[in-house]
């Protein structure tokens, strides 16, 4: 059985051409898909944008994402051993990589 | 330089969006003002408040006889001689008050028999502790407090603003401050005729934590670098049965507190024995054990080998029926099945973990800091808990200092004519808008957790405190003069390296300020715990003072006797 995930993340900004990049992630039954974005930014590229807050009590409901195309939260999708694909939502307004304007409109900055 | 900032200029300005900050921004629109609120998250959702799944006291009375000087007695005794009486009186008289108002505001309190019930958490003499049912008490507190402020068009809203600095006008009043916006990467000053710091703990700071992301004590660095003292940082509240083992995902940490109010369960070690007795406290199936004696005695355990797998001591409700169980927590059940957790079948592993800040800010009971236009909320405030909080106080002094800092930011800011930010006061944090040199800054988070975890834990050395700061300082050192911006300058949202960097910033003298706290406090109290200094001393009944001069940080308040070494 393999011990790593794979992340496929979709990248860049708003206005830019997306690019695919593939991460390798150590793999233990029970983490999340969160625990594995945090260890790729902490350990291969800290330049990857995500947004959470709570970490794994699945309270502020900020890491919305897509994960193989089903909207998730990342902290409380499980990490697998396979090929992961990660993309911002769909239906909300890019900012960059997995990173969407998820505020209503009265909580943003403008 | 970075481009021009935007300009904002408002009556009020509210940092942090917990329940501290909203019920100030509340507090301070119903006396007649413009408010700004702002969050380096997104409003409502960050801080400690949407994480508390626990209890908030009050002494309502409803169900036993119950009176704010009960209340008081009992926050006084937990706190180990060292609370702030004033604050601590205004927590426990203002209570009540702010949970009716809640209440009326559809929060949805956990009801029995027509009253609003209540549980009795550890450190009380009576059921004080209201909830909401199913360990839903934060979201709530969050969601109904967000619902009070859509309402109301003079307060106006921003997540994802990130605060670099507070900013002093020419007569040292705090006139606002300068920021910038995480979404869009462009500098942001902010004119205020009254600023509240409400940016929670520094729960942040540690590995094993129950804390949001925005918890890094950015309102500690805030005053301090504004000229502010702070007071009681050495005291830092360990949670003693956060969850360790197995991997549980979607459930907060400290979960297992409300399953002991309900349902008792046992603690045992890794021989699955009893061992609460021998640290001075039986616990006989009932939680009554105080947070800083537990957290000592799991400690003491594992260092005698009798921890459990993973570290830390067994939780068990193996003697609970299935039924007692859902009928207690429902859906909850179901989450916990979805983690292969079966609470008839096996016990759950925990362990002390960073939960609570009892330091602050200092501030009188209008909640007014030393420096005038400058107000505290919430957890930023040092004092009203001592050196060890009474469980179910924390959402309390949320809510009351909050309203109580909205209600005296108004006032103020009504005898002041509109402040603007002029370029030479605000130029200092905008310069720092601008770009140094890439780094990792997840892995120096990363660091410094593991620093705070392994040597400002809650048993303390000389040793331990003193190669803590050798290593904060070696991090300090790493941290370039300028924030790193890993994009170009027409893409700059959401750059995540660039905001750890103003984390960072913060976070490294809030630990300095704790571990320098740590050092000087040659005694044992409450949460502060010193293995080469194991007695509560008399002559140390008293709050060190941290301040900010000339890049050091400078502590007063030690007695005499404890400065000779």
């Amino acid at each position: 059985m393999s011990t790593v995930a794979t992340l496929k993340i979709r990248r860049g900004s708003d206005g830019e051409p997306a690019r695919w990049e593939t991460f390798e992630v150590p793999f233990e039954p029970g983490q999340s898909v969160l625990d594995g974005l945090r260890w790729l930014r902490i350990n291969k590229d800290p330049t990857l944008a995500m947004r959470f807050s709570c970490i794994n009590a699945n309270a502020c409901k900020e890491c919305m994402i897509q994960l193989d195309g089903e909207t998730v939260y990342a902290c409380t999708a499980r990490l697998e051993p396979r090929e992961m694909t990660l993309t911002p939502l769909p239906n909300k307004t890019l900012i960059r990589d997995l990173v969407t304007e998820i505020a209503p409109p009265s909580e943003r900055f403008k | 330089m970075t481009s021009k900032p935007l300009a904002i200029e408002t009556d009020v300005l509210v940092i942090g969006s917990g329940a501290a900050g909203m019920y100030a921004a509340i507090e301070a629109s119903r006396g007649g003002v413009r408010v700004f609120l702002v969050d380096r998250s997104l409003i409502g959702r960050g801080g400690a408040t949407v994480m508390a799944q626990m209890t908030v006291a009050a002494a309502l009375g409803e169900e036993v006889p119950d009176a704010p000087r009960y209340h008081y007695d009992d926050t006084i005794a937990a706190g180990r001689g060292l609370c702030d009486e004033d604050l601590a009186q205004l927590l426990c008289e203002d209570a009540p008050a702010c949970i009716r108002e809640l209440d009326a505001w559809g929060v949805g309190w956990a009801r029995r028999d027509n009253h609003i019930t209540a549980t009795t958490a550890p450190g009380h003499d009576r059921a004080r502790c209201v909830y909401v049912d199913f360990i839903n008490t934060g979201p709530a507190v969050s969601k109904t407090l967000r619902t009070v402020m859509a309402r109301n068009k003079d307060i106006r809203k921003a997540g994802d603003i990130c605060i670099i600095d507070l900013v002093a006008d020419s007569n040292g009043e705090i006139a606002g401050a300068v920021g910038w916006h995480v979404g869009s990467g462009a500098p942001v000053t902010i004119a205020a005729k009254a600023t509240v710091l409400a940016t929670g703990g520094l729960t942040r700071l540690y590995r094993r934590n129950s804390a949001s992301l925005n918890m890094g004590g950015d309102g500690y660095a805030l005053a301090l670098r504004a000229g502010a003292s702070l007071i009681d940082m050495e005291f830092v509240q360990f949670f003693p049965i956060g969850h360790l083992a197995p991997r549980l995902v979607g459930m907060d940490p400290i979960m297992w507190d409300p399953f002991r109010y309900k349902l008792g369960g046992r603690l045992l070690n890794g021989r699955r024995e009893e061992f609460t007795s021998r640290y001075g406290s039986d616990e006989d199936g009932k939680y009554v054990l105080p947070r800083d004696l537990a957290t000592y005695a799991i400690f003491k355990e594992v260092e005698a080998g009798r921890g459990s797998p993973h570290g830390g001591a067994y939780l068990s409700f193996e003697h609970c029926s299935t039924a007692a169980l859902r009928g207690a927590f429902g859906p909850v059940i179901d989450r916990l099945a979805a983690n292969a957790i079966d609470l008839t079948r096996m016990p759950v592993e925990v362990a002390p973990i960073a939960h609570y800040h009892m330091g602050g800010v200092i501030a009188d009971p209008q909640m007014q800091t030393e420096l005038p236009g400058l107000f505290v909320a919430g957890e930023v405030v040092g004092g009203a808990n001592g050196a060890n909080r009474l469980s179910g106080n924390a959402i309390t002094e949320a809510l009351v200092f909050g309203r109580r800092a909205g209600r005296s930011a108004a006032a103020h800011a009504k005898t002041m004519a509109r402040k603007d930010l002029r370029a030479a006061d605000a130029r200092a944090a905008l310069e720092l808008a601008g770009d140094g040199r890439l780094l990792n800054t997840a892995s120096m988070i990363a660091r410094l957790q593991a620093i705070m975890a392994d040597e400002v834990g809650p048993f303390r050395t000389a040793a331990k405190l003193n190669r803590a700061l050798a290593e904060i300082a070696a991090l300090a050192d790493e941290l370039d003069e300028r924030p790193p911006r890993s994009v170009g300058a027409s893409d700059a949202g959401f750059d995540l390296q660039r905001l750890e960097w103003f984390d960072l910033r913060n976070m490294l003298i809030v630990a300095r300020a704790v571990a320098q706290s740590a050092l000087a406090r040659t005694e044992s109290r409450g949460a502060h715990q010193r293995e080469d200094f194991s007695q509560m001393l008399p002559a140390w009944r008293r709050h060190q003072r941290v301040r900010l001069a000339e890049g050091a940080l400078r502590l007063s308040g030690p007695p005499a006797e404890a400065m000779v070494s």
